[in-house]
């Protein structure tokens, strides 16, 4: 059991909390190896995808957890245009609480989207990323993977690389770092940068081959150039020379150390092709762990052990 | 027909008066202050414990009418502004039409003339449409009567074309209002640049989007000569400015809101989108600095900047919500609880503030508590608590930053032209 109905942002987690859901995931992530993929835990529940964004990766991932734990699953994909139409966010909320569900995953293009839908809703909800703001499963996912892939995050650096002000990963990831014992430094031009790193409790450093030796994770952003009023800089080409990683910046890199990226990627710009396929790059593990992750958040905020065995 | 206002504590510096005094109203206009008037036949009206001023204006509301209708009227936005204790307002042109021309001048003030409870005074638009590009007839506009001129709502993006207005409007001995506030700084930012914004994930607005445009439009005024009164100032550095400019003698003049000097953008964590106001809210010590600069003079007025907007409207995600929060109803209770009671300000200072200083700067005639003026009077009961509620509000919106929030005074009972607007703190007309 967790105790906060809702995960919105990591600050809805204690430490001990994301310990039990890694810890948790673990163990559900056994049911994803067997045959038949699906355990009856969370039979007669009924979890709601709302999507007010396009993203087949994060909402297909919520809904093979959401299958696996033998919940009935919706997927409810609303248009931004609902608000042309005149219906507002609310009413949407309302329309969904009518229905009573009893988790809604909410992926919203603006930020504190989903903490309007919990004021009007009775269920528990996800933030499944809203606006540039947080995306907090996919924080548990990569905690989860540096866990796996290097046995502890107590004590790890990790050097997260570019979009940072854009990026709603960066607005969980830093968080969750720093609550679990790791240090974030947060790494690119200044033009990237939130308005204060430190609030969120980052280092920040504008040189990536001044710190990557010091680094046991580079996690590498993509650029959001939808989301810039304009172009932070002067061009592709420029970009993948100072801050893209390749071959030669992953071997300035301690030799434990991995690459990783939440998709999608920009290949040629953040990530060069070799390094995004090298045995080095967890980043298909990290696709793998979000299924895990995600039914541990839901199997954790909808009742754990109440209605049955983890697996 | 005769009133005499008895026993109340009547205070305006402009006419030299404090204490404890009678007022006499006949025929519209103040007969006489002064100690145990008598008035045979007149309407004997008990303030004791109740403080008269002259009647409070606010110089920069949102009337919405013509246009939207279903936010805010002149009729409505008259009453709200009685309720808080205004006898007068001057309306921003941002209406639909755009209130950038002689006719649409003519039409609020007859429109005010049917429907309105407190006289109402238009603010032209400074450029044709607010588009920032052509000057409106300016002119025509004064001989129907505008009192000022503002793109309010926007800043003027372009130096040039600013310079220009005030090189035209200058003439008319009018002010040009300015709203600063650099686009191309300013970007998507829906809340201020800084930890707020980088906590809650929303784009953020530099004070600078501010502060380069304050800059720029005093050097305008310098170089012109125009009148220059500063809309809604927001951010320390603007204050500084303002100090500066004014020691060098500068023609200028500028106002802050409620919401600037009693919220900060602490307040906003929870996504509120009645806190989603342009300026936005800033940090706690740009709201102290908005104190200090009202306390030592920097700032001239407190104006609402009273902005109307439907349920629907604000019930939309933090970033596509409109801005703004109404202010009429709520601006006299905040200074009283947060200003007058704490001993910061008196009443002289309220006086000044909220009566004589934005009358003069957008160039309302003068009200005083002084036989011959007109009988614009706001009584203030200082001891009434207000609890702010959604259905406490008379205006037509209910987007108030205030909601919730319990306050001390209001005003009890408020004259226009010797005529009741409100009595006991109801609106009667
Ligand atoms: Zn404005």
């Amino acid at each position: 059991m967790l105790s906060n109905r809702h995960i919105m942002t990591m600050d809805d987690l204690t430490s001990n909390e994301v310990t039990l859901i890694l810890d948790t995931a673990e163990s559900l992530a056994e049911v994803n190896q067997r045959r038949i993929k699906k355990v009856p835990t969370l039979r007669g529940r009924t979890i709601v995808n709302l999507f007010f964004e396009p993203s087949t990766r994060t909402r297909t991932s919520f809904e093979i957890a959401a299958k696996r734990l033998s919940a009935d699953g919706i997927n409810f994909t609303a248009s931004a245009s609902a608000t042309a139409k005149g219906e507002t966010l609310r009413d949407t909320a309302r329309t969904l609480a009518a229905m009573s569900c009893d988790l809604v995953v909410v992926r919203h293009k603006y930020a504190g989207a989903p903490q309007m839908l919990a004021e009007v809703m009775d269920c528990s909800v996800i933030n499944g990323g809203d606006g540039i703001h947080q995306h907090p499963t996919q924080a548990l996912l990569d905690l989860y993977t540096m866990r796996q892939s290097l046995g502890r995050l107590e004590g790890l650096r990790v050097g997260i690389v570019g979009d940072v002000c854009h990026s709603r990963v960066a607005g969980s990831l830093v968080p969750a770092l720093r609550m679990m014992g790791a240090t974030p430094v947060i790494i690119g031009p200044p033009t990237l940068m939130p308005a204060r790193p430190d609030v969120l409790g980052a280092e920040v450093c504008y040189d990536l081959d001044e710190v990557l030796p010091t680094l046991d994770v580079a996690y590498l952003l993509r650029v959001q150039f939808e989301r810039a009023t304009r172009m932070p800089f002067p061009s592709n080409r420029e970009y993948a020379m100072l801050y893209g990683m390749n071959a030669d910046r992953l071997a300035a890199m301690p030799s434990h150390a991995i690459v990783m990226h939440p998709g999608p990627m920009n290949r040629g710009v953040e990530i060069s092709a070799d390094v995004a396929d090298s045995p080095r790059s967890v980043i298909l593990g990290q696709v793998e762990s979000g299924v895990a992750v995600r039914m541990a958040a839901m199997y954790l905020l909808l009742g754990g052990a109440e209605s049955g065995a983890a697996a | 027909m005769a009133l005499l206002l008895k026993g109340g504590r009547v205070v305006d510096p402009a006419a030299g008066v404090d204490g404890v005094l009678d007022v006499l109203v006949e025929n519209g206009v103040i007969a006489g202050v002064g100690e145990d008037l008598e008035a045979p036949g007149a309407e004997v009206v008990d303030c004791a414990e109740k403080v008269l001023l002259p009647g409070l204006a606010d110089i920069h509301v949102h009337l919405r009418e013509p246009g939207q209708e279903y936010k805010e009227t002149i009729a409505s936005g008259t009453r709200a502004a009685a309720h808080g204790g205004f006898t007068a307002v001057a309306c921003m042109p941002n209406t639909a039409p755009v209130c950038d021309s002689g006719s649409t001048v003519r039409f609020v003030i007859e429109r005010a003339e049917e429907t309105g409870v407190v006289r109402v005074y238009p603010i032209g638009a400074v450029t044709a449409g607010q588009a920032g590009e052509q000057l409106a007839e300016v002119g025509d506009m004064v001989a129907e009567g505008a009192v000022a001129f503002s793109d309010d709502g926007h800043g003027i993006q372009s130096a040039g074309m600013t310079r220009v207005a005030m090189d035209y409007i200058k003439r008319f001995d009018v002010p040009l209002i300015a709203h600063c506030e650099d686009e191309s700084l300013a970007g998507g930012g829906v809340v201020n640049e800084g930890a707020v914004s980088t906590r809650m994930g929303l784009p953020g607005i530099p004070a600078e989007a501010e502060e380069t445009m304050v800059a720029r439009d005093i050097a305008l005024a310098e170089l012109t000569g125009c009148r220059l009164h500063l809309a809604h100032l927001s951010t320390a550095g603007s204050l500084e400015l303002v100090r500066r400019a004014k020691a060098r003698g500068v023609a200028v003049t500028c106002e802050v809101t409620p919401h600037h000097l009693f919220l900060d953008e602490d307040s906003l964590v929870t996504y509120d989108t009645d806190l989603k106001m342009n300026p936005p809210l800033r940090t706690p010590a740009d709201r102290e600095a908005m104190v200090e600069g009202l306390l030592d003079g920097t700032v001239d007025c407190i104006a609402t900047d009273h902005a109307p907007h439907a349920v629907h409207e604000k019930e939309l995600e933090f970033e596509l919500a409109p801005n703004g929060t109404t202010g009429l109803e709520t601006a006299l209770s905040l200074v009283n609880t947060h200003l007058v009671a704490t001993g910061k300000l008196d009443w002289a200072g309220v006086c000044r503030v909220m009566c004589h200083n934005p009358r003069s700067a957008a160039n309302l005639p003068e009200m005083r508590l002084e036989a011959g003026f007109p009988a614009d009077i706001t009584v203030v009961d200082p001891e009434a608590r207000v609890d702010v509620t959604p259905g406490w509000f008379v205006s037509r919106s209910r987007n108030s930053a205030f909601t919730g929030a319990s306050l001390l005074g209001r005003a009890s009972d408020v004259l226009v032209g010797g005529s009741w607007v409100v009595r006991k703190g109801k609106v009667v007309v």
